[in-house]
């Protein structure tokens, strides 16, 4: 069956900066992809190219059989492709209800509703009509991940989801990101954390400097090989 | 452990250039040209130095204007108002006073400047919109507070005249060469000031500042020192081609269409500057030379020429953005006054 | 006239700037740009209905039937070709562009208009006043612009706040990036947004027709009316809006109280020293940053 999604040779300028080079791969549907990397690696760009938000200088991206590569984000938000901003990127004055109605607009339906996305994160129930600036870093995260399933994606791509939050709140992003994982939305995660990436995906892929330098599946590829490709201190094949 | 070491290129045979062959050439074709000019009196019929007393006050407002949002990134919509302000000084000075007409143009221009100071205290904190319109604020503050002057010598909303102190000292062929010299030696003395600042430390913050204002502060550029220098600067110069466009009409008006505040001041500057090429040190003369022709060899009713105008600046603002000189800069890296710096490979320091 | 009846007078053209400033806070708040040609525009409006009502006799009133849906449109498409390609070409380029479109607008109007004074006919509401004392008397129109101020503005926040096209609205503006990412067309919600604008606009120089005489060079003024208004009341809210036409109006009338020919300057001078006393705020706070740094 063909993937999902596939990158080809892609090429993504950052100003001046080379930030993705060269970069090839594919998701297919009902995959849990993990990208890693240190900081800088490029990843969030990636993401963020996939998503539209960034023009790739060269390359191919093809989703769901179409070549998307020129079209504009709010199109492919409308194909079907969620991005959860790194840093969330809630709107600060809009509540919490105001922000996941907003991605209505991409007109896709689905089971996601403002009540189901309050049922998968009951935290958020009693903080609708709360200003998203006021939120704490986990209720934001909650809110951003809530936001971009109102859109009801076939590809949902999430951005250090991890980032700036205490352990105990990563935990509760990450179970109701299991029940996700597990109903079959493909989804393609950046995270720093190793460990938890590897638990997580079915895939990993690790990125150094802008390119791929590790790719395989979760049961075969050990710790000492990804951390190794993190840092760049091997290179490491394709599994 | 595999490591490479970082090659670091070590820069050789590159020298710093501030002239280069363009420019000398060119330096020495324009000391021919002013040369030319100056003996205009001499050289020139009455006709045609009235023609570039036009040219010349035409080519003030435009550099005025494009040191101000060229440079220092302010648009300014308001620049109107130190037209008129030098154009009655000069008219307070000379009637009021009794001074002679063209050291009231000199203080008229001093009076540019230094209520300039006060102004930029007041608009230079905004930014954008809120600066053009705070500007226009001013310069309708300006003439307003004209026309309601009570003073018999600034003649209130009916304008005034200053054929009196001219006719009372000089015949009107010498008007005519004095005010020309006066209009030229303005447009050099204002070029020379401007190609300073440029290559002063002020000119290379000034680049900075209009890259990236936030970036320029933190390396400790002082962003409202230069605008304010700007700011003052260019109220003096409009008021300098205020004051020469009283010493050439003589009379002037503070409302209606043909006002020495109108916006149609301004329309004209932004018309030069965007034609001509906006931040380049050549492109508002250019731009005022275009003009200039277009005045002069294209008749059409006032309110047309004005719609052409209109409808050109904004083609040049979406289309052509650097204007005519800005893109032949850019496409030939050519650059005729020596304001920039270029990287040339040859013999290292 | 009084000082109280300027006062009164002063409040009641507040509704009229709040009128037309509405469009200009809109397009402000949600695109960062000041449309210079903002009181050209309502100007046109002006215009166009006194075409309508020399063509078919019609009530001014019935005017706005076509007039409004008519800028609407012209709103609409103004944003996709000129002010869409303005955004993108940096911060100078809208107001040059809005600049050029002050002049172009003008100066049309003078040509197939004359530049001769004209007036629109408010009907039998334009005479009528409420006489309250010897000094005082309201006139019903200039309660009818506040009402009609009031009812646009609430209108504006109720879109706003409930509508998905509001959501829409203030999430582009907040983060146009984050917004495309979730399925917003900025571009569609940018050229919405400046469609309101011109509408509110024309809407205000129909009534602006209905007050006073107008002529083509007056798009300036009322540009420069509109803008101290939404200074003076602090840019970024709409009711604010309301309160800076009410201080804007109370200063011309005072102004004039003292001398008809002040009435100008006078919001002028207000509008200076609010731009004075926030310079000081931020002179102060430039002080402070200075000594940290010396």
């Amino acid at each position: 069956m063909s993937a999902l999604l596939a990158v080809e040779g892609l090429d993504v300028r950052h100003g001046l900066l080379q930030a993705v080079r060269e970069v090839s791969l594919d998701v297919a549907e009902g995959e849990t992809l993990a990208l890693v990397g240190a900081n800088g690696a490029g990843k969030s760009t990636l993401l963020r190219a996939i998503a539209g938000a960034h023009r790739p200088a060269a390359g191919r991206i093809v989703f769901a059989g179409r070549d998307i590569t020129r079209m504009p984000a709010h199109r492919r938000a409308r194909a079907g492709i969620a991005l959860v901003p790194e840093g969330r990127r809630l709107f600060p004055e809009l509540t919490v209800e105001e922000n996941l109605r907003v991605a209505t607009a991409s007109r896709r339906p689905g089971p996601w509703t403002v009540e189901e996305v309050l049922e998968a994160f009951p935290l958020l129930e009693p903080l609708r009509r709360k200003r998203a600036a006021s939120l704490s870093g986990g209720e934001q995260q909650a809110t951003a991940i809530g936001r971009a399933l109102m859109t009801n994606p076939r590809l949902l791509l999430l951005d250090e989801v991890s980032l700036g939050l205490a352990p105990v709140v990563v935990e509760g992003v990450y179970r109701s990101l299991a029940t996700l994982i597990e109903s079959g939305t493909t989804i393609i995660l950046v995270e720093q954390d190793l460990a938890r990436a590897m638990r997580v995906a079915d895939r990993v892929i690790c990125m150094l400097e802008g390119r791929v330098v590790l790719e395989g599946l979760r049961g075969q590829l050990t710790r000492e090989q990804v951390t190794g490709a993190y840092f760049g201190l091997r290179q490491g094949a394709t599994a | 452990m595999n490591e490479t070491a970082l090659a670091v290129p070590t820069p050789t045979g590159f020298r710093v250039q501030r002239w280069s062959w363009a420019s000398v050439l060119f330096a020495g074709g324009l000391a021919g040209v002013v040369t030319f000019l100056a003996l205009g009196p001499v050289l020139l019929g009455e006709n045609s130095q009235n023609n570039l007393i036009q040219l010349y006050f035409l080519m003030i407002m435009a550099m005025m204007w494009n040191a101000l949002a060229g440079y220092g990134g302010l648009v300014s919509v308001g620049q109107q108002g130190f037209i008129g302000l030098g154009a009655y000084a000069a008219v307070f000075f000379s009637v009021q006073q009794g001074l002679n007409p063209y050291t009231s143009m000199l203080l008229g221009t001093l009076v540019g400047a230094g209520v300039a100071i006060p102004v930029a205290a007041v608009v230079l904190w905004l930014r954008n919109g809120a600066f053009a319109i705070a500007t226009w604020v001013v310069a309708e503050v300006f003439s307003i507070l004209v026309s309601l002057d009570p003073n018999p010598a600034i003649g209130g909303g009916t304008g005034t005249s200053a054929l009196l102190p001219f006719d009372l000292r000089y015949d009107p062929t010498h008007r005519l060469h004095y005010t020309y010299w006066a209009a030229l030696g303005a447009v050099a003395v204002l070029l020379l000031l401007l190609f300073v600042l440029l290559r002063s430390r002020l000119g290379g913050s000034l680049q900075a500042i209009r890259d990236d204002e936030e970036a320029a502060a933190s390396v400790g550029v002082r962003v409202l020192l230069g605008k304010g220098i700007l700011f003052v600067v260019a109220g003096a110069g409009c008021a300098a081609a205020g004051t020469i466009i009283l010493a050439w009409q003589l009379s002037v008006l503070p409302l209606g269409p043909d006002s020495i505040f109108g916006i149609n001041w301004t329309a004209r500057m932004i018309f030069m500057v965007l034609v001509g090429g906006i931040g380049t040190f050549e492109g508002p003369i250019i731009g005022a030379v275009l003009l200039y022709v277009l005045q002069t060899y294209v008749s059409m009713s006032g309110v047309w020429y004005f719609v052409l105008l209109g409808g050109i600046a904004i083609g040049f603002a979406l289309l052509l953005p650097r204007g005519i000189w800005g893109t032949i800069q850019e496409r030939f890296n050519v650059q005729l006054v020596p304001v920039g710096y270029r990287l040339r490979a040859g013999a290292g320091r | 006239m009084t000082w109280v009846a300027a006062v009164v007078h002063g409040i009641l053209l507040g509704g009229y700037y709040a009128l037309l400033a509405a469009g200009l806070a809109l397009m402000f708040g949600v695109m960062r740009i000041i449309n210079l040609a903002h009181g050209s525009l309502a100007l046109v409006g002006a215009y166009m209905a006194f075409l309508l009502v020399e063509h078919t006799g019609w009530s001014t009133y019935l005017t706005l039937l076509p007039v409004l849906p008519g800028a609407l449109i012209v709103g609409y498409l103004l944003q996709r070709t000129m002010l869409e390609r303005s955004l993108r070409a940096g911060q100078l380029v809208p107001l040059l562009t809005t600049f050029g479109l002050l002049i172009v607008i003008a100066n049309l109007l003078q040509e197939f208009f004359s530049p001769d004074v004209h007036s629109l006919d408010a009907g039998r509401i334009g005479t009528a006043a409420w006489q309250i004392s010897s000094e005082l008397s309201i006139p019903w129109f200039d309660v009818l612009t506040l009402g009609i101020a009031l009812a646009v503005l609430g209108g504006l926040q109720l879109v706003l706040r409930f509508t998905q096209l509001g959501r829409e609205l203030r999430a582009t503006a907040a983060d146009a990036d984050t917004a495309e990412l979730l399925g917003v067309n900025a571009r569609a919600v940018y050229a919405r947004a400046t469609a309101i604008a011109v509408a509110v606009a024309a809407l205000a120089g129909v009534f602006y027709g209905m007050r006073s005489g107008f002529d083509p060079s007056q798009g300036g003024a009322e540009l420069l009316y509109a803008f101290e208004a939404v200074v003076i009341g602090g840019i970024g809210s709409l009711w604010g809006t309301l309160g800076g036409g009410i201080v804007l109006g109370v200063s011309q009338e005072i102004g004039a109280q003292i001398n008809p020919e002040y009435f100008a300057i006078g919001g002028h001078v207000v509008f200076l020293a609010v731009l004075v006393a926030r310079s000081a705020s931020q002179a102060s706070r430039i002080r402070y940053a200075l000594r940290r740094f010396a």
